[in-house]
Formats: structure tokens, sequence, C-alpha cells
């Protein structure tokens, strides 16, 4: 692979994980918002991978496969797992904002990222670098996925955008953490994630609802 | 490979969990918990007052033991005995009721020693990467403790803790990756660059922007799990909805480990950034925790809660003081961490007791606890002095350490907003507690006599706290020691 086709691949890979979130904002729908979560995993998979071949670092692949596997294929299944089970609807029917205000508000974030991470980019700049904006705009998409919207199972896909782009700066940055972190890391996250579909089969059996507003009773 | 001894007490509650899952809830499962947080309590123990060296490493830096740590590991050891210990009642009681079936018994028994673990493991971790995980598996192995009674409200604060705690952990990892990205470009290789005291050794030379960034996003993220504004929220949910001994290890000790993250962190921040970042940012974040603390503590209704806010206001108490950050400052911290972690399990072991006894936590509805047990009054009674920071217990020591040092440090103002605030919690404290206890007794209440597991736990716990009140020179000396590593 030559310089130019890694620069290539890598631009792609990041402009996949950005379009990706967007579209998550835009849809309601969650076995729409499931694939394109599926989408954005083989994204931030593809970063270690390509990188891994272009420098001929067989342990990147794999760790690259492994995210691949990990993010675009078991975490979107334990998602849609719930996604089965779920009667009351597979939309996201009460978001707190209307769709045309969350992409704009997406288009701030974005130009947010570019503020935030123009440090990085002045201490190395390189193919990689260059696409940390974008990982970091998906971070805080995530995070206004996770604010904004009211039902059990969009949060926890928000968590995941959020987590998916810290992953994605995390291979950027500096090829990832050493790969003893990353698999504990990932091993959380997957735990937590079970929790979570766990916890949101229990809302619905005892509240035949999975709105975060009935999650109210606790208060001071 | 010498210090291979260091594993024990992370193996211990492994091997007690292991059999709980196996087994289920029978007498065996009950010893061995009990046993296992024993063995951490001991090595504890040998790593502080033992004849080898205080400062050892393993597998290349990755676990290491220092006198805060063995602190750490005898006060993980300490709760988590009386804990496993007065569960045994706990469990047995729910399941005579049936509030609790033979499933949730062994799913209890088998969480509570994994619990243990990823504590252990935060205290013994040198890398800040393990330490991440092992803070997100706190969260993980306590969700369903918390979610333990499977009620409605049980069920909203799991949910809560969750999404809360996982929220702030996963700040702390972006900040761990932004750390390691200024740590890997300052010229540390990436196998330890993420070790603490590589971080420390490094600071001078890590981008300072970017440095600042991370160090942002670690101090909120590992603050939520210590209870710190603004992802405090959880806390008191949490809290009130488990079941009383986890409440105890919850508010007892787990804040207190995830805090000593943070000084550990301040370490590395000092070092990078100067002072002044890191203590400015205890300063507000302190402040802004106790006031929100000692708020809601003045017209609490409900005694678990007002024990958790109890909680959250020494964590507030403790990131002021901890701004001073010298020797004398981190001594009276980790002096209100012990206390703290004492009389808070007493209080809350009694208060699931009382909770069996009246049927609710509602302290209108538990007037007169001397009149239905001495046992519980007396435990209560004692556990209220010292956690109101009265002698002759640690906390009154610490205090006494904490308003000197951050007198020496400059900062009065501080200093005397804390103290006003503090003055108001002893107050909403003893009217709330003191009125329940010596009240006459107004509810009904079920017929109830005091298991031996029970006085065993309040017993020992009791004692444990005068003991290192009273105690002197060998713990006031592992005190010392355990401060000097992250003073400056």
């Amino acid at each position: 692979m030559s310089a130019s086709e890694f620069t290539t691949l890598l631009d792609l890979v990041a402009s996949v994980l950005l379009l990706s979130s967007v579209i998550i904002v835009w849809r309601r729908d969650y076995g729409a918002m499931i694939k394109l979560l599926a989408v954005q995993g083989v994204a931030v998979g593809g970063i270690p991978l390509v990188s891994g071949i272009y420098l001929k670092d067989l342990q990147l692949v794999v760790v690259g496969m492994m995210v691949i596997l990990l993010r675009g294929g078991v975490l979107p299944w334990v998602l849609s797992r719930r996604l089965a089970d779920e009667t009351a609807g597979s939309r996201e029917t009460k978001p707190l904002v209307n769709t045309t205000s969350a992409l704009f508000v997406t288009a701030l974030l974005v130009m947010v990222g570019y503020l935030v991470t123009h440090p990085m980019l002045r201490r190395a700049s390189t193919p990689e670098t260059r696409a940390i904006p974008a990982a970091f705009a998906v971070i805080l998409i995530g995070v206004f996925l996770l604010v904004s919207r009211k039902r059990a199972l969009s949060q926890g896909i928000g968590f995941l955008v959020m987590d998916n782009g810290i992953d994605a700066v995390a291979f950027l940055a500096t090829l990832g953490v050493p790969a003893i972190i990353e698999i504990g890391a990932s091993f959380d996250l997957l735990l937590v994630l079970a929790i979570l579909v766990i916890l949101t089969g229990r809302m619905h059996a005892k509240f035949k609802d999975t709105d975060l507003d009935a999650l109210s009773e606790l208060r001071d | 490979m010498n210090h291979i001894d260091l594993i024990i007490p992370v193996i211990a509650p492994l091997l007690a969990a292991a059999i709980s899952l196996s087994v289920g809830w029978r007498t065996v499962t009950k010893w061995a918990n009990s046993l296992a947080a024993v063995t951490i309590l001991g090595t504890g123990l040998l790593f502080a007052f033992g004849t080898r060296s205080r400062h050892v490493e393993l597998f290349g830096g990755l676990l290491r033991s220092d006198p805060l740590s063995s602190l750490l590991l005898i006060a993980i050891g300490a709760v988590g005995s009386l804990v496993t210990v007065s569960s045994v009642d706990y469990i047995e009681r729910e399941l005579s009721v049936g509030a609790t079936d033979r499933s949730d018994a062994r799913q209890y028994a088998t969480l509570v020693p994994l619990f243990l673990t990823t504590m252990v493991l935060v205290v013994l971790s040198n890398n800040l990467g393990l330490i991440w995980i092992a803070i997100e598996a706190t969260t993980i192995t306590t969700a369903f403790l918390v979610g333990h009674h499977r009620t409605r409200l049980s069920l909203e604060a799991t949910w809560k803790y969750v999404v809360i705690c996982s929220f702030g952990i996963t700040l702390a990892f972006l900040g761990t990756v932004l750390l390691y990205f200024a740590s890997v470009h300052s010229g540390s290789s990436p196998a330890d660059a993420l070790n603490l005291n590589t971080l420390v050794r490094r600071a001078g030379r890590m981008d300072k922007t970017v440095t600042r960034l991370a160090m942002g996003m670690l101090l909120i993220g590992f603050g939520t799990k210590a209870g710190l504004f603004p992802f405090h929220t959880w806390l008191a949910d949490a809290h009130s909805q488990a079941p009383a001994p986890i409440s105890g290890l919850m508010s007892g000790i787990l804040l207190s480990v995830a805090f000593t993250v943070v000084l550990r962190l301040k370490v590395v921040g000092d070092a990078a950034l100067g002072v002044g970042y890191v203590r400015n940012s205890l300063l507000i974040v302190g402040i802004a925790t106790l006031t929100i603390a000692v708020s809601l503590m003045v017209s609490q209704r409900d005694l678990k809660r007002l024990l958790a806010y109890s909680s959250l206001e020494q964590m507030g108490f403790i990131a002021v003081a901890s701004a001073a950050g010298t020797e004398l400052a981190f001594v009276g911290v980790l002096m209100v961490i012990v206390g703290n972690a004492l009389a808070k399990t007493v209080l809350f072991i009694a208060s699931g007791q009382l909770q069996s006894i009246r049927h609710s936590t509602l302290l209108e509805d538990l007037n007169g606890v001397m009149e239905s047990s001495r046992l519980l009054g007396v435990s209560m009674m004692i556990g209220l002095v010292g956690l109101v920071g009265l002698p002759p217990f640690a906390l009154f020591v610490g205090e006494l350490s904490i308003a000197r040092a951050m007198v020496n440090a400059n900062l009065v103002l501080p200093l005397l907003v804390t103290l006003l605030l503090l003055l108001v919690g002893f107050v909403s404290l003893i009217r709330h507690l003191g009125g329940m206890l010596l009240g006459p007794r107004t509810a009904d209440e079920a017929t109830w006599k005091a298991r031996p597991s029970v006085y065993v736990a309040l017993t020992l716990g009791l004692s444990a706290s005068l003991f290192v009140g009273l105690v002197g020179s060998p713990f006031s000396n592992l005190v010392s020691s355990a401060a000097a590593v992250v003073a400056r």
C-alpha cells in the first residue's frame, strides 16, 4: 500500500465514522440506528486494520479485526436482541430536540471537535492525526444523543457512539492504547452494554415501557 | 517475580466468588467470603508492617504496593470483613421472609467478593489503563447488587447508577487516551507510557495543552465514581436502594478508593502543569460537592439518603483538603477516609437491621431505636460520634490536621467556608439521628433479635473505630508514609 492510498483509505474511514453518526442523529428507527452503529464500528476497526497493513504490523491487524468483530458485530447484536422484545414500538418517539435542530446542533459539535483538537494537530501532523477532529466530533455527537433521547435503548446507542469516537481517537492519535488495556476496556464495555440491555428488559417488564421519564421517583 | 504475594489479595476474593457461583448460598460460601475479606486485611497489614521493603512492583510495574495502597488494602479488608459477616444475617433474614430467592442470594454472594477484587485492583494498579478498567469493573460488579431488590425504585437507581458512572468513566478513558498521547510524544515507550511513575517522570516534557485537557477529563471521570460534583447525582439513589451492607461497602470504601485515584493523578498533574490547575479544580469541585451535600442533609427524611449525603459531604471535604497538597493535609485526608469507612459501615449495617424491624427507612418511622434495641441504639450512637468528628475517633485527628494544613497553605477563606458547611452538616446529623435514637418509640415493629453475626460485625467495627483513634504511633506512622506518597 502506498502512502497516498493509505491517506485516502484513512480519510474514507474518517468520513464514514462522522457520516454514520450524523445519520444516527437524523434517523429515529432503532433498526436503522443499530445498522449504522455496526457500520461505524467497522470504520473504527478499519483504522488499526488499515494502519497495520500499511505499517506491516501484524499485531495491529489482529487488533483491528477484533475491534471490527466487537463493535461491528457483537455490540450491535446485543442491542438488536433487545429490540426484538421491544413491543412499545421500534422508534424513538420522544426526543427532547426535533430533527432539524438536532442536525443543526450536530453541525456545531463538528466545529467544536475541530477547535478542541487543534493542540493535538499542532503536536504531530500525520494522515492519522488529521482525522482526529472527525473522531472527536463523533464523541460529542454521542454525548448529545445520550442527553437528548428519552428511551432507554437510544441512550445505549448514544453511549456506544461516544465510545466508538473515543476508541477512534485512541487509534488515530497513538495507534491505540497497549493491547492489554484495549482488551480489558472492550470487555468492560461489552459487560456494561449487557447490563444496560438486561436493565432495559426489566424496565420493560415493570413499567410496560422504556421511557426514561418513568424514572423520576427518586429525588430530594 | 519476588513479589508474587502482591496478587494474593486479588486472587483470594476471586476464589471466594468462584465458590459462591458454583455452590450457591451455603455455609461454605459465607465463610469463604468472610475469609477472602480477612485475607485482604491480612495482606494489607503484612505489606504495611512486614519486614520487606514497602515499595515493590510486579509484572513490569503494572502492579505495585506502597504505603498508600497498603493502607487502603487494610481499609478495604476491614470494611469488607464487617460487610461479609453482616451479610450472612442480612441475606438469611431476606430468605426467611421471601424477600429474596436462592438464585439472587447466589448472585449476591458472587458479586460481593468480585466487587472486593475490583477495588483491590484499583488500589494495587500502577498503570492508569488498568486502573480505568478496574474502576469500570466496580460499576459492573455493583450494578446488580444495587438492583438486588428488583423493585421499581431499585431499578431506577440502578439505571441511573450505571448510566451516570459509565458516562463519567468513559470521559476518563478519553482522558487516559489523551494522556497516553502526551506521554508517548514526550518519549515514553508505549509499554509503560501509562504507568503512574513514568507519567510523573515524563510530566515536564508532556505537551501542556493536551495534558490539561486530559487532566480535566480524568478528574471529572474518576471524580464521578468518587461522588464528586458535577456527576454526583447517582450516589444517594444507589445508596438508598442498595441492600444496607452494600451501601456500607460503597459509602465506606468505594468512594474513597476512587478518590485516591484522583490523588495519584494530582501528582502527575502537578508535575506537568504546576500546582495551580489541579488545586483550583479540587477547591471548586470540593466546595460545590460539600454545599450540595449539606443542603440536602438539612431537611432529609430518609435515613439511608442522609448517610449517603454524609459520605458526599466527606468526599467534598477531603477534595478541598487535598487542594492544600502537603503531607499534613493528606494525613488528615487519610484519617478522614479511615474514620468514615468504619463509622459509616457500622451505621449502614445497623440501619439495615433497623429497616428489617420497621420496614421503612424514613426517619419518622424509625423513632426510639434505643427503646427497640440497646445493641443497635448504642452502636449507632457511637458510630454517629465517630462520624461527626468528635474525639477520640480518627476523624477528629483528621479534621485538625486538615485545618492546620489549610492555614499553612494560605487557604484560610476556603477553610472558613468548609468549616461553616461542616458545622451545618454536623448539626443536621445530630438533630436527625439524635432524635431517631433517643426519641420515644411511635411506630409498631416486628419482633427482632440480634443474630450472632450482627453482634460480631457491629462490635468489631466499633472496636476498630476506637482502636485507630487511640492506638497512636504504628498506625499514624503508616498514615504519614502513605500521605508522603502523594504529597509534594
